[in-house]
């Protein structure tokens, strides 16, 4: 079967979303469509799959062609939508979420659970998914899920199978699970339209890739003779630094301080466990780590938001374990925080307010009670020019900017003051190529203008390139103090995981 | 277009779609005439109820005057559970405060012999204070043990209205010669001045100057939320409290404060019907007001000039109503039918888009009031 895209424009009120694309994909293979967020690949993904009705242009199955008006018409055709956020019921258990909706019946109408249970055993037998079918979802990690959602594509007999950014939620090693699982479903006989805006993936597992930028297909590529930086500079519109670009650090005196800090959790667990470490002027420390293992917990301790159990936290000198977080402002510790819609940012909010969000109060903004927004606004127009952010008019609510600009305002409200402590946590998460590299070399020019930077991030690569010395966190502990030059992803890999190289095992 | 506009497009639909409907059950009510057969009778009913509605609200000066009469409780305490909602609270106890401000307003209208223009302004400040003090229990609730603030605005409803009842019947706010719950008759200094009072002693032009104290409550509410720091914090913790947080903002304080200077507005709905309207205080001096605040607000959502406009809406409707049931045998009740249905468009956004067939997506419309405040 082939299934292809002729032409497909879809506008919404101010922008053309997908402009004149054209694409194709056969069964057998694996096209990844990739692009920065907001280049258009969702609404692309919501007019093959029936849920927007394209403006102009149509889709066409072997040549014929195809009028969705809902999804239904999409699967009964033979497209199949693994989307980014599952559609599962957490309390059943793997085989009712399969058959929902398409349950087999018996006598009565009643539901034949037997039925079910052989079903997704045959499936899940044929592609090697090995799924219980009488696990309960809520008790199944991330990865096995994203599995129950395919075989639901697959009982539903879909010839082309998309993936909307399936590797977001996954681990390292279920991204190489999932992979597998591409590959025979390709084997198989079917073919896979891959989303994702990660290079790496896409040059790993497509046999064409399509590169989607403000609505439009610039590019097309063979992963076997392209490379990550080629298909970067497509995305973005120009050559884009894949790699930090920074000097030696020179460290001063210690600015950062922790010692022996725990923080515990309401129910008794110790999630922050007698940590001690510090930061000089000057350098970035990286703190690596899997998600979950106590970084989250050290930040808000950091940053005030949450009371460490024990232990002290001092900023040049000054112990500040007591302090609120606007007295940790005031004392020169800037905090971009993990989750930038829940923490970060106040998205209804106009992005002038948001730009003065951990400011307002100071001297330059407000007076007595009255806030002075003529000044944030003139305020908010220099750090839109001066941090690149991507709006006509900052008036406007944060929640019209993209991931990346919503995070570059964080990073203007944040570096923008005058500070002597940056902690930086996921400061690039789910933010695209070309703010990431900007994001960088943000941090990396505070470091140099004598800033003490803490980064936490799960993201190895991200530790690795930005680092000056990096920690590694495993259950609550810090488990390593490595200089990032003399050591290997995989040693750091191990000692994430909890064990410790041979090499360097004392 | 802007959001403005199209949620301001979206209420109109409402209204309108609102009003057709109640025009059925009018007609389809009107017994006598569809029994003989009389479709004719009925729609001249029709014409004459909604005739009598526009006559009663706006057609003449002594009609304007009873919309004011009506928009201005409505006005004050509406702006009581917008301000409320701003800061992400959800303030069903704007009865309980209106009677708090209502009866600290009359103890400073009667108790003390003022100058006029030192009383006026004295017991309006007291009703607001009442109010405040009021509002500010549920905030500090909520801040110190996490009760939520709809179910304990709701209690101190209760509350309020038998120590009202209590407080009537005792010596110091007992009328003499009376032994219902009634109270004394504030000082004619404390009285606030007719709104007409240019048009020389008509007794029935009611409207007073509350209206204008709500104007500028309105004024206050608008300047509070776009050139105050603390505005700033009430709406940043509205939408988001762990970004307030973050942001070092006190949100447990705020919540107090944002309840007391939502309670001081209903306070100064009571004290100013108190010392506007009636001249005395009884059980019944807050009425549905603080429910049909809700109502005023949502259909505003809970911005100053929306409150207004719905206020002014609400207000009309209640003295059109009047002259309808006169006019015709459609009863006042209606009006309630006609608000409901209002409340109820502006409910369901879908179902006017449909309606109507309004093209585009629904936002700046639905969601007025997002969950329970929470």
């Amino acid at each position: 079967m082939k299934f292809e895209l002729r032409g497909i424009t879809k506008r919404f009120p101010g922008v053309v979303a997908n402009d004149n694309v054209n694409l194709e994909v056969s069964t057998g293979e694996v096209l990844a469509l990739i692009g920065e967020n907001g280049a258009g690949k969702s609404t692309l993904m919501n007019v093959l799959y029936g849920i927007y009705r394209p403006d102009e242009g149509e889709l066409r199955i072997d040549g014929t062609p195809q009028h969705f008006s809902s999804p239904a018409d999409a699967i009964a055709a033979g497209i199949g939508m693994v989307h980014q956020h599952f559609m599962l019921v957490p309390v059943m258990t793997v085989a009712e979420n399969v058959v929902l909706g398409v349950e087999p019946t018996g006598r009565l109408g009643s539901l034949d659970i037997d039925e079910a249970r052989r079903m997704v055993k045959e499936v899940s037998d044929k592609y090697s998914l090995e799924l219980n079918p009488d696990a309960v979802i809520e008790d199944l990690p991330v990865g096995v899920r994203q599995r129950v959602e395919i075989v639901k594509v697959l009982m539903r007999d879909a010839k082309i199978v998309v993936f909307d950014e399936p590797t977001a939620v996954l681990t390292p090693s279920e991204i190489l699970e999932f992979f597998e699982i591409v590959r025979s479903l390709v084997a198989a006989g079917r073919g896979v339209i891959f989303i994702t805006h990660k290079l790496k993936e896409a040059l790993t597992i497509a046999d064409r890739i399509n590169v989607l930028r403000r609505g439009k297909v610039v590019g097309e590529a063979n992963p076997k003779n392209t490379t990550e930086s080629e298909i970067a500079e497509m995305m973005v519109g120009r050559a884009v630094q894949l790699v930090v670009d920074k000097k030696p650090a020179t460290p001063g005196a210690a600015m950062l301080q922790v010692k022996n800090l725990s923080v515990v959790e309401p129910d008794g667990r110790t999630v922050v466990d007698d940590v001690s470490f510090e930061v000089r002027v000057g350098e970035i420390v990286g703190i690596a780590g899997v998600q979950g293992n106590g970084q989250t917990e050290l930040v808000e301790a950091l940053s005030g938001m949450r009371r460490a159990a024990s232990g002290s936290i001092s900023v040049a000198d000054r112990d500040v374990s007591h302090d609120s977080p606007r007295e940790r402002h005031a004392a020169g510790m800037a905090h971009i925080p993990e989750d930038r819609q829940r923490q970060g940012l106040v998205t209804e909010m106009s992005i002038t307010e948001n730009l003065v969000l951990t400011r307002y109060h100071d001297a330059e903004f407000s007076q007595g009670i009255r806030m002075k927004w003529d000044v944030a606004a003139a305020r908010a127009k220099e750090l839109v020019a001066a941090y690149d952010i991507r709006t006509n008019d900052p008036s406007q609510p944060a929640s019209t900017l993209s991931g990346g600009n919503q995070q570059k305002v964080i990073v203007a409200r944040e570096l923008s003051r005058d500070i002597r402590l940056a902690v930086a946590a996921q400061p690039t998460r789910g933010i695209d190529v070309g703010s990431i590299e900007y994001v960088h070399s943000q941090i990396v020019k505070e470091r140099d203008a004598g800033v003490a930077v803490l980064v936490v991030s799960t993201e190895l690569d991200e530790i690795m390139s930005l680092s000056d010395r990096v920690l590694v966190m495993y259950r609550g502990r810090i488990v390593a103090d490595l200089d990032p030059k003399k050591v290997s992803h995989m040693d750091i890999g191990l000692y994430m995981a909890g064990s410790r190289p041979a090499a360097v095992a004392s | 277009m802007n959001e403005t506009l199209k949620s301001l497009r979206f209420t109109l639909l409402a209204v309108v779609a609102a009003l057709v409907v109640s025009a059925f059950i009018i007609v389809i009510t009107d017994i006598e005439a569809l029994g003989d057969g009389n479709f004719g009778q009925a729609f001249s009913t029709l014409g004459t109820a909604y005739w009598g509605l526009f006559k009663g609200s706006f057609g003449s000066l002594r009609a304007i005057s009873n919309t004011i009469t009506g928009a201005t409780p409505l006005l004050l305490a509406g702006l009581a559970v917008s301000s409320a909602f701003k800061a992400g609270l959800f303030n069903i106890g704007a009865t309980g405060q209106m009677l708090a401000g209502a009866i600290t307003g009359l103890w400073v209208g009667f108790a003390f012999q003022l100058p006029p223009i030192i009383h006026v302004p004295l017991a309006l400040l007291a009703a607001a204070v009442g109010g405040a003090l009021f509002g500010a229990i549920p905030g500090a609730l909520k801040a110190r043990t996490g009760a939520h603030e709809v179910i304990t605005t709701i209690m101190l409803n209760g509350i309020a209205s038998f120590t009202v009842l209590w407080l009537l019947k005792t010596e110091l706010f007992k009328r003499e010669g009376r032994d219902d719950a009634i109270s004394k008759f504030v000082e004619d200094s404390a009285k606030l001045p007719k709104l007409f009072w240019f048009m020389g002693k008509r007794i029935d032009l009611l409207a007073h100057t509350g209206f204008i104290v709500a104007l500028l409550a309105t004024f206050v509410f608008w300047w509070l939320l776009r050139k105050t720091t603390l505005g700033f914090e009430m709406q940043a913790t509205g939408f988001n409290q762990e970004a307030a947080r973050y942001a070092g903002m006190k949100t447990k304080s705020l919540m107090v404060v944002s309840m007391a200077i939502a309670g001081a507005f209903a306070g100064l709905a009571g004290g100013s019907e108190v010392l506007g309207l009636y001249g005395y205080a009884s059980g019944s001096v807050a009425g549905d007001i603080g429910f049909d605040a809700i109502a005023v607000a949502l259909l505003g959502r809970s911005t100053p000039i929306g409150t207004l406009v719905s206020a002014l809406l609400f207000g009309a409707l209640q003295a059109g109503g009047r002259q309808m049931q006169v006019d015709t045998d459609v009863p006042i009740d209606l009006i309630i039918v006609l608000r409901a249905l209002i409340v109820f468009f502006i409910a369901a956004p879908l179902l006017v888009k449909a309606i109507f067939r309004v093209k585009g997506d629904a936002k700046g419309f639905g969601q007025t009031f997002r969950g329970w405040g929470g």
